[in-house]
């Protein structure tokens, strides 16, 4: 109940967060912590570009390149990409159904801290004799022959991070089938709400399989079996299905709610409602489907053999249907309409030529016989950048853009935000273009040197030249976000003026239980409709009355602190003595968390009718 | 109507083509095909590139107009379209029908890139009648094995132009791929099963490239995975037949001639032939070729497949090979060599040549 306290001390605020169930507060860990591994990766990624800005160089050495590499990928796609993603989820979609929170607060929190815990596990590798060192998606028998512990730290920390997003995938699930507000009904839900509802059905059958790849890597590495080991009759192309059953999946988990984001702002800022919305979710859910069926063709050359390569190559094709449907759609959005260039719309607008970059190279990466040449070379480097920058990354800025005042009352300086738009467009063309041209010239991918007279010089400079703008884009949007903060000039309900959906019917911030009273959705961007009938915000669909409110809870940290804990004692299990009893230890903290969340009966409580009341300044006049 | 648009397609595909066959070095690049496998899927990326760029001049149209025409002039609120049945079909039929295009070629490639019946059909003597050469990949060097021949060669491969050569693709530790830009897509050596393909040498096109393709490990393997290069010479059938015959003339470790080739020789005996063997004979197990075979070693074009063919980079190299290659297994593989030994050494190797 500490959530009515206004002024707290830092300590006190810190334990709020430590204990947290709301969504809300949630979605800033989420950012926080994927904002910081953002940085981290976005580090990386600087160290890999200056290495390669001339031939020979020795600014890092060949062991230390491939860990760095691997430690961009996993922790881009894993630890910054995902969670970014999830933050906007958490904040955003329970407002859009009008929900009071997600299904199940308190897994809500405990897939945040599986996460954390996992992302700062495999971080620790650095510090403890190294990090992996075999690519993203270390592929078996490399990973199997790495030595030193940090093939390790990645599939414990991942294990223990992808737990927490499973967790996270099915609660979006539950909480949009269960809790949309009145009138709410599938084919009226915001398009964010549903990408994010498709991302999370491809999130439940997607990361059981990596989970089982994980748990076999854990097994040969730490404990002896031999599923990936060929001399007692192991397989290491097994690895190879299971991570792309994952892997493709995983595209569409990051690119449909950048979709989602893209879609909002489009409607928005073109004061237009969504061009073909059924053919949109229709796409949406096709898109999700068919990411299922295409894992192969991140095994063209793997040997599969040409019937297996000419059905998942013509699957791939297929997806280009889709998702073509979609970059028609949103520019009929616009077409007609009365756009307003603000940061975010601008990352919209960019997204689309950048996105089709990225999308027609798919195409052709799909046709099998030709991607013998393109497979493992730059050109593929270039093409899923041009798909995870200029889709994932440009969403995740403009939704930063888009959504700040929502989740934290404050705009961002749009003069700020205009500097880092144009920095990072040119900084990402400049270094990702070049490089379609240089895998074509014969650039293998994962090199962390490569020799003169080549023809590949000119083309790695420019390229490295293009992620120092990035770099400082980057630095910018961090003062701006600083700056905001300190100034903190507090914004009304629906800060764009052009505001469609729920989200922007409440206060800003909202308060902790969301809607005071749960609106009447009576259409399609609901806010909207009544905007349009000159009301100001929703008709209530229920009288004001107690609201049910979920307690803070410290069990979610506890519960993956003891699988953090566990993880170091399975890791140096087979060098230290101390090793097996840490691994029990470890999962003892987690069981008996677990039992104290189970026998401990907490049923919440109640916000009364007569504090809401007393509350209306505070809105949620919904 | 239509024949404008083939025109227009042709064209295209033409402009495109010219554009990008300037890129790169000959001996390289994908992007200038030395032979049929390279060339056809060359030409596959261009249709592709044509077909995208199209969909990408329309896309980009429509952007312009939109960005252009309708930015926000009043407070006005503009016209709430819901959709359109016709435009909506127009976009899913089009693309649907441009990906018809790409698809039959593709599979249709992909098919015939896979054809290796030709390895499976065996003569009376139990071998093919076309070249068929066993690739072997290692941490991170390249075997090369002729079995028709019986001769074994590292490093740089040797091939004849104008005709198909078959290949068996393997590794002997983790995965890797082998890959000639130039003239071919790649394909992967998995520990687990021989992978095979085939590839084409085109003659002119590899004088124009200096008969030397560069090839390359192009999945990572390790630290040195960048440095996992090898070279392909591609010379006519006469001189091809004329170098296997060489090689196979070689039936024992040739004597040195020098006086310090020969005590080169001795340290070598002493410190080398555990893993290098000096003849091109295929009968030692695998297991045992733990290391590059050198019958050839002083016609090759590279030191370790990355450093110049000089006497001075070989020595700098068996001096402290982790200083270029970083995770090579010859490191700590012998004891040090004296300078003198390491002149023998040098001298000896530098003069293992099968073509007088």
């Amino acid at each position: 109940m500490s959530t009515y306290a206004q002024k707290k001390g830092f300590g006190a605020t810190l334990w709020e967060y430590l204990t947290t169930v709301d969504h809300k507060k949630i979605a800033i860990l989420y950012l926080i912590a994927g904002g910081l591994f953002f940085v981290l990766g976005g580090l990386e990624a600087m160290f890999i570009r200056i290495q390669l800005a001339v031939p020979n160089n020795d600014f890092v050495s060949a062991g230390l390149y491939n860990e760095i590499l691997t430690m961009h990928g996993t922790t881009m796609i894993f630890l910054a990409a995902m969670p970014l993603l999830f933050a906007f989820m958490n904040a955003i979609m329970p407002l859009q159904i009008g929900a009071r929170d997600v299904a199940f607060p308190f897994v809500n929190a405990l897939g945040f801290w599986l996460f954390f815990f996992g992302g700062i596990f495999l971080n620790l590798s650095w510090f403890l004799g190294g990090a992996p060192d075999a690519g993203w998606p270390s592929y078996a028998s490399l990973s199997m022959a790495s030595e030193g512990h940090g093939i390790d730290f990645y599939a414990l920390g991942l294990q223990i991070s992808g737990a927490g997003t499973l967790m996270g995938g099915i609660n979006f699930l539950v909480t949009i089938i269960n809790m949309r507000a009145p009138g709410m009904t599938y084919m009226r839900m915001p398009l964010f709400t549903w990408s994010t509802f498709v991302a999370s059905a491809l999130i439940l059958f997607a990361f059981p399989p990596l989970t089982v790849g994980l748990f076999l890597l854990i097994f040969d590495r730490m404990f002896g079996s031999n599923f990936f080991d060929v001399a007692n009759g192991g397989n290491t192309v097994i690895w190879e299905h299971l991570f792309w059953i994952f892997g493709h999946p995983e595209v569409y988990i990051l690119v449909l709610p950048a979709f989602g984001i893209f879609s909002e702002i489009f409607a928005t800022f073109s004061r237009k409602r969504l061009f073909g919305y059924s053919s949109m979710v229709f796409a949406t859910v096709l898109i999700g489907f068919l990411g299922f069926m295409v894992w192969a063709h991140h095994m063209f050359t793997t040997g599969l053999g040409p019937i297996a390569n000419a059905i998942f190559a013509v699957a791939t094709m297929a997806i280009a249907v889709p998702t073509g449907i979609k970059i028609f759609n949103w520019l009929f959005t616009m077409w007609g309409g009365s756009i307003k260039f603000t940061t975010p719309m601008l990352y919209a607008v960019a997204f689309i030529p950048s996105f089709v970059g990225g999308g027609v190279t798919g195409v052709m990466l799909a046709s099998a016989a030709a991607d013998y040449q393109y497979h493992d070379s730059y050109f593929v480097v270039a093409h899923f950048h041009y798909v995870i920058v200029g889709g994932v990354v440009f969403g995740l800025l403009a939704a930063t853009h888009f959504y700040w005042p929502k989740m934290f009352g404050t705009m961002l300086n749009e003069a700020l935000g205009k500097i880092t738009f144009w920095l990072f467009l040119i900084g990402f063309h400049l270094t990702f273009f070049i490089q379609h041209f240089l895998g074509l010239m014969g650039m293998p991918r994962r090199i962390f040197t490569f020799l003169p007279n080549q023809g590949l010089d000119a083309g790695n400079l420019i390229s490295t030249i293009g992620a120092f703008f990035m770099a400082i884009a980057t630095l910018i949007l961090l003062i701006n976000i600083v700056v905001t903060s300190v100034k903190n000039e507090k914004v009304g309900n629906d800060p764009w003026e052009d505001g469609r959906t729920l989200e922007w019917a409440i206060p800003s911030p909202p308060p902790f239980y969301n809607f005071k009273q749960l609106p009447l959705v009576r259409g399609l961007d609901p806010l909207w409709i009544e905007k349009m009938e000159g009301k100001k915000g929703m008709t209530p669909a229920e009288p004001l009355g107690d609201i049910h409110m979920p307690n803070n809870s410290f069990t979610p940290f506890m519960i993956s602190l003891g699988l953090f804990v566990a993880a170091f004692g399975a890791l140096y299990r087979e060098d230290y003595n101390w090793g097996i009893l840490v691994l029990i230890a470890g999962m003892g903290i987690t069981l008996l968390s677990m039992f104290v969340r189970s026998v401990k009966d907490d049923h919440g409580f109640h916000i009364h009718k007569e504090d809401l009341l007393n509350d209306d300044d505070k809105g949620g006049k919904a | 109507m239509k024949r404008l648009a083939k025109w227009r397609m042709i064209s295209m595909i033409a402009i495109i083509t010219l554009l990008l066959s300037g890129c790169g070095e000959p001996f390289l690049s994908t992007l200038q095909p030395a032979g049929e496998v390279a060339k056809e899927q060359f030409d596959l990326m261009m249709l592709s590139v044509a077909i995208m760029v199209g969909v990408i001049i329309v896309v980009t149209l429509i952007f312009a107009i939109v960005v252009v025409k309708f930015r926000r002039k009043d407070d006005s609120i503009p016209k709430q379209v819901e959709g359109s049945h016709k435009l909506e079909i127009i976009w899913t039929v089009i693309p649907i029908i441009l990906l018809l295009i790409l698809a039959v070629p593709t599979v249709a490639s992909t098919f015939k890139f896979a054809d290796v019946s030709e390895m499976d059909k065996k003569n009376e003597d139990g071998k093919t009648d076309v070249l068929v050469i066993n690739v072997r990949a290692s941490l991170y060097w390249w075997e090369f094995e002729y079995p028709n021949e019986e001769i074994i060669t590292s490093q740089d491969l040797v091939v004849p132009t104008g005709q198909k050569v078959y290949f068996n693709l393997k590794a002997s530790d983790v995965k890797h791929s082998f890959w000639i830009p130039a003239v071919g897509g790649k394909m992967d050596t998995n520990t687990d099963n021989v992978n095979r393909f085939y590839l084409q040498f085109d003659e002119q096109k590899a004088n124009e490239a200096g008969d030397l393709f560069y090839g390359k490990c192009a999945e990572l393997c390790g630290p040195s995975h960048a440095l996992m290069d090898f070279k392909v010479k591609a010379i006519s059938p006469d001189e091809f037949d004329q170098w296997v015959a060489d090689m196979q003339s070689v039936k024992e470790p040739e004597t040195a001639e020098t006086p310090l080739a020969q005590q080169g020789q001795e340290v070598f005996n002493n410190s080398c032939i555990g893993c290098h063997a000096v003849t091109p004979a295929t009968g030692a197990p695998e297991a045992a070729r733990l290391g590059p075979n050198l019958t050839n070693f002083g016609e090759r074009s590279r030191i370790a497949g990355v450093l110049d063919h000089t006497e001075e980079e070989l020595k700098n190299w068996i001096s402290d090979p982790e200083a270029y290659k970083p995770g090579n297994k010859m490191t700590n593989a012998y004891n040090t060599l004296t300078p003198e030994e390491l002149d023998a050494v040098s001298e000896y190797l530098m003069n293992l040549k099968v073509q007088d």
